[in-house]
């Protein structure tokens, strides 16, 4: 636990302050926010390949013979549909049908899984599974001893001496002599990898990944590179009070099974949304902002200015009706009315 | 590229870190290389209206990095004769040349007067220094 003020740093902490990163809290951590600039760090995961530190997520291990039945019953995804060797993107549901968090679920072994969280949300996960625990199960914070490097980009896997792999399988291996999980996923819809190695490889894990040409990225371009394609964020995009399905996230729930929520979310799902979280462009000069008011009954949730569309671009809740793409947008930006657009998402997609 | 720090001794300083070079009674006005490198690389100049009146102390316009808004402050007051239409296209000039091509408007001064009150790049070198 941190003291009060006191920010929580992870094994490469010197490392990025060595690399000039500017350095800011984020979820009670000391985190690189830029290096040489989020838009150059953006791009550079665009065309080739970037490395992010992510240590501050947090690791939770479920073992046991009713490891299943436990996260069966608290996740939305069908987990039956996981092979050991296979990763799943989920959703932790309160009764009401909201998003406790996202996250990745890996299956380790039979009986052995492996979740991977948001930093903020880490606490509160592991209570929440605690609580629920049963005969057989048993749910372990093991984020202290983990270390995780997004590496991500066009080039990041060859970049790496890594072989094609499918999108979300994981497998164990060594990069320059680093024992390392090697996790297909990402949050910034480019090819690439998520790196898991104990916290102590952390910082030989790092420079061998900058060494063989990853440009240091940080918490700044890992924002705009997801929201250009449309990755929710939660606590802006997702949380508590909303639903996966007017989210968008349904993919993510498997309603014929029983999961806590499940009966909100399938009549949320009969009735159909009464407002939906939308993907927007901005046709006019402006940046839209979490937060900001959408004429007719709607708020920005994540908003930027998108390096590759060189626009503002965003995401938020509109009416049911204004969810369409095409619909015209109307965004208060600090009193000024700015026209927006609905696309469908993603929003940026690479021209091949 | 951006440019590298500096503060040229021609111009007058105001500590939100807003710069001004008088020519008669006009000046241009712009911000500084440390909120132009704060900020990061801006994204966006919310210009005021040629026309409209500027008033010193008070914020004329707004720019934008990726990550964050920032209301940029008048040096001096005055009406609006120009807005920087080069940095309303291409907002990055500001990081690239912050007194030079990156001035944000050019205004006529009210009272030429107040400029008195402002800081020369020693003292606005210190500012920065006290921070």
């Amino acid at each position: 636990m941190s003291m009060p003020g006191t920010l929580l740093q992870t094994p490469l902490h010197d490392r990025h302050v060595e690399l000039g990163a500017r350095m800011v809290p984020f979820a009670g951590w000391e985190m690189p926010v830029q290096y040489e600039g989020v838009i150059p760090e953006h791009r550079a995961v665009r065309t080739d390949a970037g490395v992010f530190d992510v240590s501050h997520m947090g690791e939770l291990e479920v073992e046991g013979p009713h490891a299943r039945e436990l996260l069966q019953g608290a996740l939305s995804n069908d987990l039956d549909r996981l092979s050991p060797g296979e990763a799943q993107y989920t959703l932790l549901t309160n009764g009401d049908g909201g998003i406790v968090d996202d996250l990745i679920v890996y299956r380790v072994g039979e009986h052995s899984y492996l979740l991977v969280v948001n930093a903020a949300n880490r606490e509160t996960d592991y209570r929440w599974l605690k609580e629920r625990e049963i005969r057989g199960s048993d749910v372990r914070d093991v984020s202290d001893d983990c270390a995780l490097l997004a590496v991500q980009g066009p080039r990041a896997i060859e970049r790496l001496g890594l072989p094609a792999a499918a999108p979300f399988t994981f497998a164990e291996t060594s990069i320059d002599g680093v024992e390392v999980m090697v996790n297909r996923t990402g949050y910034t819809g480019e090819d690439g990898c998520e790196l898991l190695c104990m916290s102590e490889d952390a910082v030989r894990l790092w420079d061998a990944v900058v060494g063989r040409g990853a440009v240091p990225c940080g918490l700044g371009a890992r924002d705009t590179l997801r929201l250009e394609v449309c990755y929710p964020l939660h606590g802006n995009d997702i949380g508590p009070e909303t639903d996966p399905i007017s989210a968008g996230l349904g993919w993510t729930c498997a309603l014929d099974k029983e999961f806590e929520g499940v009966d909100v979310l399938r009549r949320v799902k009969a009735d159909g949304p009464g407002r939906r979280l939308v993907a927007f462009v901005m046709e006019e000069k402006a940046i839209p902002r979490q937060g900001m008011t959408i004429e007719g009954g709607g708020e920005v949730t994540s908003g930027s200015h998108s390096p590759m569309l060189e626009v503002g671009i965003g995401m938020g809740y509109v009416p049911a009706a204004a969810a369409k793409a095409g619909t015209e947008l109307t965004i208060d930006v600090r009193g000024r009315p700015r026209r927006a657009r609905v696309v469908k998402k993603p929003i940026y997609t690479r021209e091949d | 590229m951006a440019a590298a720090e500096s503060y040229p001794d021609d111009l007058k300083y105001h500590s939100e870190h807003d710069w001004a070079r008088v020519e008669g009674d006009e000046a241009a006005l712009g911000i500084t290389w440390f909120a132009a490198d704060a900020l990061g690389e801006l994204v966006h100049f919310e210009p005021p209206e040629v026309g409209s009146q500027v008033t010193k102390d008070q914020t004329y316009g707004e720019v934008e990095s990726v990550k964050a808004v920032s209301d940029v402050i008048a040096p001096l007051s005055g009406e609006v004769l120009a807005v920087n239409e080069q940095v309303v296209e291409a907002p990055e000039t500001v990081n690239e040349d912050p007194y030079g091509k990156g001035w944000l408007v050019r205004i006529r001064l009210s009272d030429p007067g107040e400029a008195d009150g402002l800081l020369d790049a020693g003292a606005y070198r210190q500012v920065l220094a006290d921070q």
